[in-house]
């Protein structure tokens, strides 16, 4: 098992690499001058040719590259172009809020999503049933910064129960904060994991163990929840991966609308006003983060799924 | 000897309630307890159905089942649902078809024999598990205590069948149902779970219904059986009575076509034909077409089961003793 876990984990090394140097390469391949697109045009050859050595743009390609992975590999991405600070410190300030984020949506989307597709597939054709597909559309059609927008006017403007944007002080004010715009995220999750629940469980429930548990003399609940649902968690925990990469995604328009720091809401400032080696950095962020989860995701596999235990 | 299961008109039907196929047509039959009783068919005659509606477990709908299921005089079709998980298990065992998908992958077999006992009887934790150990020793599972945080992928067929049979005696049911229990295993391996269903019929006094297509194994195992045709019991008599004195041809097909030791055949017989689909016969006798007695009235009228003497019937308007209308 743990052989399993270091092999996954020499796994991410090549895709971590890879990722490095298509952000290398994409960063080069950008069409224009970054010296030029700082700058501005008004910028003199002087000027220019300062700014691209300080860069270490003049460097032959290879060095710049070792470069790169050298300092990425420390975590040193260089300094803001926009207030000249430390980016890994822009990151450290800004991470932990779409951790958190993150953490509550995805808590809040299975404690809501689970139970809703665990009741769907018990009533299956039945009005709970058809209550969760109308549910689930309706989360798959609504756009997050939409919903954002709406829970914010409806909850914090009108009736004041939250506060209206930052991220407050303190664990409780923080997290007073945070509800809002976990909420959001966490009621797009549950639509998706509702719907992929219901299917899921409906599908396990129709196995032949399933019987068998049932002639053990197993009530409906226990049928359900200590078998269906054990191994419908085999199909829910890819599901459950993809729902937590959709955060990415969601952290930004969600940061955005309730004015919140994060890496979503630093990578658009970063975007909007070109600062190159920030961007650079948060997609760094961003691709790490999706790693991260895969690892993750492959220790969740091994936890529900014995057969993957037993093969490694 | 005390009747244990009286099963009378048991009709499962599929389809729509106008035009509905009937795949298990109104039998009726009876096991006493301690008895072992075949239930011998070819594929899709309704034995495994007839089974799943003993301990209500057909799926209901599509399915509609009717008829009594009288278990110890209690009717088990009348019973609440919510109070049938204390009769499964409990008081009937039951092994299924499909040792391959029959187990639950994600629990160990330990659990899963534990779970058989945890669900019916107060007992300590280590007296269940030297219970289950006991069981898997009883089936013929050799070196039991390793073997209970093994997962069902770990097995073969054979030894899963052997987990499920653990299983479905762990509470000492008074009836165990084994439904095809060697069907789905190699040759050589059907002979060892055999020889471990012996074993648990001299060792316990359950009573047995055997669903099988195969009189061999009828023969080895049970005291009486029964011929299930397409939905319907064709033939139903003492085991010795049926072997000696079939009075029904698709009996006596089935028996030509059982290969013995010393054979002269040069090839086994087999009954011409095949079975048709469940329910597409819905007027008079579904043999018909592939009997060799077949006669006029067989087309009109489903022949009665009659009395061919003493716990022998069988349902032929061509071997119907003489006086029966
Ligand atoms: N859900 C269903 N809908 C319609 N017909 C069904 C359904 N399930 C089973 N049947 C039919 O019921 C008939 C009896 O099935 P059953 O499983 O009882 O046969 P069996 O005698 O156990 O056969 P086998 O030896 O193959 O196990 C079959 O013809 C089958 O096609
Ligand atoms: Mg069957």
């Amino acid at each position: 098992m743990a052989k399993y876990l270091f092999l996954r984990l020499l796994d991410a090394i090549p895709t971590v690499f890879l990722v490095l140097t298509l952000v290398f390469v994409a960063m080069r391949i950008l069409p224009g001058d970054p010296a030029l697109a700082v700058l501005g045009a008004n910028a003199d050859g002087g000027q220019l040719e300062a700014f691209r050595e300080k860069m270490g743009l003049n460097d032959p390609l290879w060095l710049q590259y070792l470069n790169f992975l050298w300092d990425a590999v420390r975590l040193d991405f260089g300094n803001s172009l926009m207030n000249d600070q430390p980016i890994s410190r822009m990151i450290a300030n800004n991470l932990p809020h779409t951790i958190y984020l993150t953490l509550l949506s995805v808590l809040l989307g299975l404690s809501m999503g689970i139970p809703l597709g665990v009741i769907a597939a018990r009533n299956r054709n039945r009005p709970p049933d058809s209550a969760l597909r109308i549910y689930s559309l309706m989360g798959y059609a609504i756009p997050d910064f939409y919903l954002a927008a709406i829970l914010l006017v409806v909850f914090s403007l009108n009736l004041g129960w939250f506060p209206i944007n930052g991220e407050g002080e303190g664990f409780w004010d923080g997290l007073h904060h945070l509800i809002l715009p976990a909420l959001t995220l966490a009621l797009l999750k549950s639509a998706f994991l509702g719907r992929l629940t219901r299917t899921s469980l409906l599908e396990v429930l129709g196995r032949d163990y399933i019987r068998t548990a049932r002639a053990k003399g197993a009530q409906e609940g226990r049928v359900v929840f200590h078998h269906g649902l054990r191994n419908a968690m085999l199909p829910l925990s890819t599901g459950i991966g993809i729902s937590i990469l959709a955060t990415l995604s969601g952290s930004v328009a969600v940061e955005l609308v309730f004015n919140r720091p994060g890496i979503g809401r630093l990578l658009i400032d970063a975007i909007t006003e070109r600062d190159y080696p920030v961007i650079q950095a948060g997609v760094m962020m961003f691709a790490f983060f999706v790693i991260l989860v895969n690892l993750a995701m492959d220790v969740v596999y091994l936890i529900v799924d014995p057969r993957i235990r037993i093969k490694s | 000897m005390t009747l244990l299961l009286d099963v009378q008109n048991l009709v499962v039907e599929f389809g729509p309630v106008r035009n509905p196929v009937r795949v298990v047509n109104g039998i009726s039959f009876t096991v006493q307890a301690g008895e072992s009783v075949g239930i011998v068919g070819e594929s899709g005659s309704g034995k495994s159905m007839t089974a799943l509606s003993i301990l209500r477990l057909v799926n209901e709908p599509p399915a509609r089942v009717s008829g009594k299921v009288l278990f110890q005089g209690r009717d088990l079709m009348q019973i609440p649902k919510r109070d049938m998980p204390a009769v499964r298990g409990k008081e009937i065992g039951m092994i299924f078809q499909e040792p391959m998908s029959s187990l639950n992958p994600v629990m160990t077999i330990g659990d899963q024999i534990d779970e058989a006992i945890f669900l019916h009887e107060d007992l300590s934790k280590a007296a269940r598990r030297q219970r289950v150990i006991d069981l898997l020793r009883l089936v013929g599972m050799p070196d039991p205590e390793n073997r209970l945080s093994a997962y069902p992928d770990q097995f073969s067929g054979g030894m899963r069948q052997r987990v499920m049979a653990a299983m479905a005696m762990a509470c000492n049911p008074k009836l165990l149902i084994a439904d095809e229990p060697t069907t789905a295993l190699d040759v050589t391996i059907q002979a060892q779970v055999l020889a471990m269903m012996l074993d648990i019929r001299t060792r316990l006094n359950s009573a047995i219904l055997l669903i099988t297509h195969d009189l061999g194994v009828v023969a080895e195992i049970c005291d009486r059986v029964v011929v299930m045709y397409a939905g319907h019991i064709m033939e139903d008599a003492g085991v010795h009575e049926l072997f000696a004195n079939a009075r029904h041809p698709y009996t006596q097909g089935l028996l030509k076509s059982v290969p013995t030791l010393n054979d002269t055949r040069k090839r086994l017989h087999q009954i011409p034909g095949t079975v048709p689909p469940a329910g597409t016969i819905k007027q008079g006798c579904p043999f018909r077409p592939r009997c060799p007695m077949r006669m006029d009235r067989c087309a009109v009228e489903m022949p009665p089961l009659v009395a061919h003497g003493p716990a022998h019937r069988a349902a032929c308007w061509a071997t119907q003793p003489e006086g029966v209308a």
